[in-house]
Parts: structure tokens; sequence; C-alpha cells
């Protein structure tokens, strides 16, 4: 079954990408997919290659990025409301990303953002597991992720209070929307190989999740070297997500919902539960830019926006269905 | 025959608090040993030092073997713990959970190889969760859920074997398989250490017994009428009492000044 999941998904995410490829605003044209690839028409290679390709891969990387993360992070933490955005480590990444934006470093030098986000991420993921050590029950991890985050949103909005001008406050606001539009073939290239990192990081965790199941315990005493296993999850999960916010700033839900939506695929097992949630993760996030690029609204919505309408319904749906069963 | 478990010095601090002090001894293999004290005494403690879950001083060796110069999984092939609580946290089928206990060997429930697969057979019947192997842990009475934790630590197939209070949850039915599977373990050679409340269980069950108070090692040897005579009023204050057949049972009477059961109208 699981391994069905990892051929499905994959398939799924190639016919997605070849639709968000092909779709434009006057419909289906596979005759332009058709042009760019022959090369006999300049204007398709433009928006095929140049518009289109770069915000399907950035949607998929990013997508990848933050279904894993949500994962691996669910895993480590055996709660399956930890995600990347509620836990706040896209928030510390986003904030991250604004000083180096505010300071004007990411204008000096191009890795400054990129650095800014993961250093971010890195802080807060690693915050989060120590506290994951010292507190039971997942209410009181989600309490301090969330206080993380508002911590994180209040210097954003102290930042944004001393903007210099109203053009940097666009740029910032505009930053923790989300959003893969006009991302370039270089930006992906930058960053795909840092998400690849972070995320080979997690896979290789895969078993020391599954195990990580049974408490840290029981974990232990069956051979789990338990301080490696979190300093590898915290390393992936920053790098992957840090880079991830680099690429298409904040978006959320996504890490709480493709592992959810996967585990019956994968008999409930953490260590299974990684590699489909990274596919999901991906064809989720194409298929949303795919409708944010299509909705015919004044300005493009923002494929942060879409991710959290969607996903923060779920999430509350999974929180009531855990809170009836919790005696049963 | 395997190796015994050498204690020399074993001390646990824990929040400023000594837990466990300068315990000293040998656990024989093929013995079922009980650790018996009142509430507090530091037997689940002692017995997450021996399982490497609780950081301890002094020294731990299984024969010649330091343990605590082993790597996690190298010791996790020796000594397999079954905590007193279980944190199963996902909606894993019991299979796939008793199939973790094979990880110190390279498996996981993805994949598993022959050996790992009869392993994970064997101790499912041995423990009695072979009926309900393909049910979700976290549907599981408190009962079948230690089943299938004692069923995990089986799987694990490990010279020592640790348990912490293996009978709480269960069913006589259940208590007495598990204690007989302990028993038997330990006749096949292996090191058996197991945390007991039931003073009756330990009376008909160990062969030697670890008596633990405060923190320290009080008496360690052979589970007799004697010991039992001369620790319990020590430790719990109460006298107890045994079976005048001759048997292992042991039990307590309850205090003479409350009243007489009225019966049910």
């Amino acid at each position: 079954m699981t391994t069905r999941v990892n051929l499905v998904l994959p398939a799924l995410l190639l016919l997605a990408a070849l639709l968000a490829l092909t779709v434009g605003p006057d419909g289906v044209s596979p005759r332009l997919l058709a042009d760019a690839l022959a090369g006999t028409d300049p204007a398709a290679s433009i928006i095929l290659l140049d518009i289109r390709l770069p915000r399907i891969l950035a949607a998929a990387l990013v997508g990848a990025a933050l279904g894993l993360c949500g994962a691996a992070l669910q895993a480590l933490t055996r709660n399956p409301l930890a995600e990347p955005g509620i836990l706040g480590v896209s928030a510390a990444a986003t904030l991250g990303a604004t000083l180096t934006l505010y300071f004007g470093l990411a204008a000096v030098w191009s890795w400054a953002l990129p650095l800014g986000a993961i250093g971010g991420a890195l802080l807060v993921t690693a915050l989060l597991a120590s506290a994951a050590v010292r507190t039971q029950g997942m209410a009181s991890l989600i309490l301090i992720g969330v206080g993380l985050s508002s911590l994180c949103g209040a210097v954003m909005a102290l930042i944004l209070n001393f903007a210099p001008n109203p053009f940097s406050l666009s740029d910032l606001i505009n930053w923790t929307l989300g959003s893969v539009a006009n991302r370039s073939l270089a930006d992906v290239a930058t960053t795909a190989p840092l998400i690849l990192i972070g995320c080979t990081l997690l896979a290789s965790q895969r078993a020391n999740l599954s195990l990580l199941s049974l408490g840290e315990a029981a974990a232990v005493a069956h051979g789990l070297d338990a301080r490696r296993t979190r300093i590898a999850v915290i390393a992936g999960t920053g790098i992957a997500t840090g880079t991830a916010v680099a690429l298409a700033g904040a978006v959320g839900f996504v890490g709480i919902v493709a592992p959810h939506l996967v585990r019956p695929w994968t008999r409930h097992d953490p260590g299974r539960t990684l590699l489909p949630s990274a596919w999901l993760g991906a064809l989720l996030l194409v298929l949303a830019d795919l409708l944010v690029r299509l909705l015919p609204t004044q300005n493009e919505l923002r494929l942060g926006v879409v991710a959290a309408l969607a996903g923060a319904p779920i999430f509350t749906m999974i929180v009531l269905r855990r809170g009836r069963t919790a005696h049963g | 025959m395997a190796d015994p478990l050498i204690l020399d010095g074993l001390t646990v601090h824990a929040g400023g608090k000594t837990l466990i002090e300068g315990v000293s001894t040998t656990l024989a293999p093929g013995q079922f040993t009980a650790i018996v004290g009142p509430n507090g005494a530091g037997k689940s403690t002692l017995l997450r030092a021996l399982a490497g879950v609780a950081h301890a001083e002094g020294s731990m060796r299984l024969g010649d073997t330091d343990l605590r110069a082993l790597r996690p999984i190298e010791r996790a092939r020796r000594i397999a713990y079954l905590p007193q609580s279980h944190e199963l946290a996902w909606d894993m089928r019991v299979a796939d959970m008793v199939a973790l206990g094979r990880f110190a060997y390279g498996a996981t429930p993805g994949r598993l190889g022959a050996a790992d697969r009869a392993a994970v057979a064997q101790a499912m019947a041995t423990a009695g969760c072979a009926e309900f192997a393909d049910r979700i842990v976290t549907s599981l009475s408190g009962g079948e859920q230690a089943l299938a934790c004692f069923a995990r630590v089986l799987a694990a197939d490990t010279p020592v074997l640790l348990a912490d209070e293996p009978a709480a949850a269960l069913d006589p039915a259940n208590q007495y398989r598990v204690l007989e599977t302990l028993i038997g373990l330990a006749r096949s050679g292996r090191t058996v250490v197991a945390v007991l409340h039931d003073l009756s269980l330990v009376a008909q069950f160990a062969d030697a017994i670890l008596w633990l108070g405060g923190g320290r090692l009080i008496a360690h040897g052979p589970a007799t009428r004697d010991a039992f005579a001369r620790h319990v009023p020590a430790l719990f204050g109460r006298e107890p009492a045994f079976a005048e057949d001759g048997s292992d049972a042991l039990y307590f009477r309850r205090a003479s000044s409350i009243q007489e059961r009225s019966a049910p109208s």
C-alpha cells in the first residue's frame, strides 16, 4: 500500500504539473507546449519556461518541503497538529528573511535572505524540540508554538512599524502572504539543492521516527539515538522550511494537511508517512497555485492565502475529531 | 551460560535529588529477579537506568561488556525494556507496533526480514495478542495494549529482559501468562528483572528479590518466606501472611479494626 501511494502520488504530481504548464487564462493549450518544446515560438517559450515552469517547480519544491517537514515534526513531537506554520517555524523563517530585507542585507548579498530564513527556522525548531522533551501532551507544545509564532509576529509588526518607506512596507507584507509568482528558474536552482539537503536529512530519519511512536523511553530502550534523531529533524526542518520560506514566503497548513491525508495509506506509520507527505504537499501546492492563476480576481490571490483558507478548516476538523475520540 | 548483569555503585540523580544511591549487586542469568519496595523507593528509576533510559553514574556491565560504552543500538540487542506506561501515539496496527521491537536488527515495520517476521509472529503468539494483530493499537483496552507492548519487547529477543510492572493492567489469566512467560525466559538462560507490586505474584514466581527502600539496596537474595518475613514489615509496615498449605501463596490481612462486611440486602 505504501509503495503504491509512492507511485500514485508522483504520477498525479506529474499530471498536475503538465496541466499547470498547459493551462493558462485562455484555457488548455497543448499547442503552446508543443511550440515551446520545438522552439518554434519564442513567446511560447517565454510563457512556459520562464513564467509557468519556475512557478510550478517552486510550488512543488515548497509543497514537498512543507509536507515532509510537517510529517517529520509530527513524528518527532508525536503530535498530529505539529507543523512548521502552527509551531512558528515558518513565522521565524519569515522574520529572519524580513530582517535581511529590512537591514538591506538581502540587496547586497543574495544568500542573506535564504540564510536569514534558515537561521530563524533552525532557532525556533530547536526551541520547540527542547520544549517537546520537557512538556507532556500535545496541547502545551502547540501553545508554545503559538507563543513563539506570536512573538515572531510581534517583531514583524515592529519592523513594519518602522519600515522606512511605503514601498518597503508593501514588499514586507507581500512576503508574509506567500506566493510563487514571478519566480525565475535561477531562484529555483539556487534553493532546490538546500531544500533537497533538508529533505534528505529528514528522510534519513524514517526508521527512527517510526520507533519514536513508542514514546522516547521505549524508543531509546529499543536502540534509538534520541539526541541524533532530534538534531537531524531540527536541522532538516530548519533548512527545508527556511529555504521554502525564502523561495515563497509563508505558506501555512500544507504540513498538517498532507500527512493527515496520506496516513490511512501508510498504516499510520510515521516513518512511512514522510515520503508520501512530500509528494502530496507538492501536488496540493501545484494545484493551489494553478487555482490562484486561474481565478479571475483583480489582484492575483496569494498562494499562502489559498493554502490557509483550505488548510485552516482541516486543522480545526482534526482537532475536533481527536477531541471526540480522546476518551474512546 | 549468558553473562551476568553486574552493577557497581549505580547512582541516579534527577532534579537535584538522589533517586538511586550506590546500588552494587550482580543479577544472575537464568534467574527471575523481582525488584520490590514501597512507592517512591526508586524501583522504576533503577530499571530505567539499567535500560539506558535514565542517566546513571557508576558502572553497569554485562559480563565483560561495559554497557555504558555501547551505542544505543548495540545495547538494545542485549537488553530489552518494557516501560510501565505505554505511549502509543499513532493509529498503527498491533503487528506493526510489535515489529518495532526488531529495530536494533535493522528492521522497520515496512521492511522485515524472514527472521524478523518469525520473531514478531512468535512474540505475538507468546504474549497472547496474535488474535488482535490487525487491530489498531490506540483502539485496544489497557490490558490489550500491555500485552501488545509485552510482545514487542519479546520480539527484541535479548539475553536481558527488564519489565516495569508487566502485570499491572492485566486480568488474572493474563497476569499469569506474562509471569509464566518471564519465568520461562529465565529458565532458558536469560536474565529477567521485573518491578512487581503484587507480592503474591512475587512469592510465586521470583527466584530472587532485590529489596529497595529510599533509593538504596536493602537486600538481594532468594525469595524465601524468611526474606518476606524480614523485609516486608520493615519496608511496608505490614505483616505478610503465608498460605498454610505450604505453597508459595502470600497475602495481607486487612486491619482488624475495620467492621465486618454487611451482607447485601
